[in-house]
């Protein structure tokens, strides 16, 4: 069902000198100490990992219980802000696509789908055999899911003792790591335009409008990236 | 319920990007366009994450952030590509020169 190999493959790329246990465990320590503030108990905490386990929707959610926004509100918000998932599951799971795999392993392992999990599936799947990527996908995501949960917990456990420095620490943790993966992508001119056009148009429409800013700076810097980088063959 | 409410909304996206890739080919232009979008939708999240940061992170000055995010990226770079070191630095420069 589950090639074992290449699942323990997938779920040792937590180990290493790129290994992204410690950005997890920073982003989601973190994460876990603000729930707590946030009103909730350690079980909804974890909860919260399982059946999200999308940072910066977690975050939304927690923000908006603590100014007092309605479900409606949060669900929009969150919708918003996770909608980047669409676009970076398209860009995945043909990659890992094969004919003799069942397709309850992709409705599931959709799951998994978050930056982290996305950006060490693109960095590596081409060392996998392309009828076994699936399962590697599937390790990958297994071990960066099941980390984040056990971070929260332990966040959550630990908010006595991180004090605001520490928190702050921790924070930053997270967008450098994704910035040095986003940069080691940077092999061809298209992903580059993509990468530093979105860097900087997403703050951007950010004055204009908070909640469509990711939207609008991802379709188009993504269009010119396509276009430009396309032209010049790759 | 809000959590109920945060994971529905976080796996239509998913759910839907899966539904989708079924029918999209990898050497098709629709695959390059997503792609694309993908890279810099990621990237839009980052820069706003650190221009203009949610929660504890606002409470640090904007040019420490940046300052923190270069060293750490030249780090990365110079190291091989090493991501263990980069990532715990930031934690410790940034705690550093927020606690000056």
């Amino acid at each position: 069902m589950i090639n074992h190999k290449i699942f323990l493959q997938g779920l040792k790329s937590l180990k290493g000198s790129r290994s992204p246990a410690i950005p997890l465990g920073a982003c989601f320590i973190a994460l876990g100490a603000l729930l707590k503030d946030a009103g909730f108990n350690l079980q909804q905490s974890a909860a919260s990992s399982l059946f999200t386990y999308a940072l910066p929707g977690q975050l939304v959610m927690a923000e908006s219980l603590l100014v007092g926004a309605s479900i409606v509100n949060i669900f929009i918000a969150v919708w918003l802000v996770n909608f980047r998932l669409y676009p970076m599951t398209v860009s995945l799971f043909p990659l890992l696509d094969h004919k003799s795999q069942p397709k309850w392993k992709y409705y599931l392992s959709c799951h998994f789908l978050a930056v982290t999990s996305w950006l060490i599936a693109k960095d590596g799947y081409k060392k996998i055999d392309k009828k076994n990527r699936i399962d590697f996908w599937i390790g990958i995501g297994i071990g960066t899911w099941s980390t984040a949960i056990l971070m929260t917990v332990i966040g959550y456990l630990s908010a006595d003792y991180l004090n605001k420095d520490i928190l702050i620490g921790l924070a930053i943790v997270n967008p450098v790591y994704f910035f040095c993966m986003m940069i080691g992508a940077m092999k061809n001119l298209s992903i580059s335009i993509a990468v530093i056009g979105g860097t900087i148009l997403g703050p951007f429409i950010y004055l204009i409008s908070t909640e469509w800013a990711l939207l609008f700076a991802g379709l188009i810097a993504g269009t010119i990236a396509f276009l430009f980088g396309g032209k010049n063959g790759e | 319920m809000a959590i109920v409410a945060t994971s529905v909304a976080t796996f239509i996206s998913r759910f839907m990007g899966a539904l989708t890739s079924e029918k999209v080919s990898v050497k098709s232009k629709v695959f390059q366009w997503f792609n694309c979008v993908a890279y810099s939708t990621l990237a839009a999240l980052l820069g706003r994450m650190i221009i203009f940061p949610a929660g504890v992170l606002a409470d640090s000055a904007l040019f420490v952030r940046v300052f923190v995010l270069v060293i750490c990226i030249l780090v990365f770079v110079f190291s091989k590509k090493n991501l263990v070191i980069p990532t715990i630095l930031s934690a410790i420069l940034l705690s550093f020169f927020n606690s000056i």
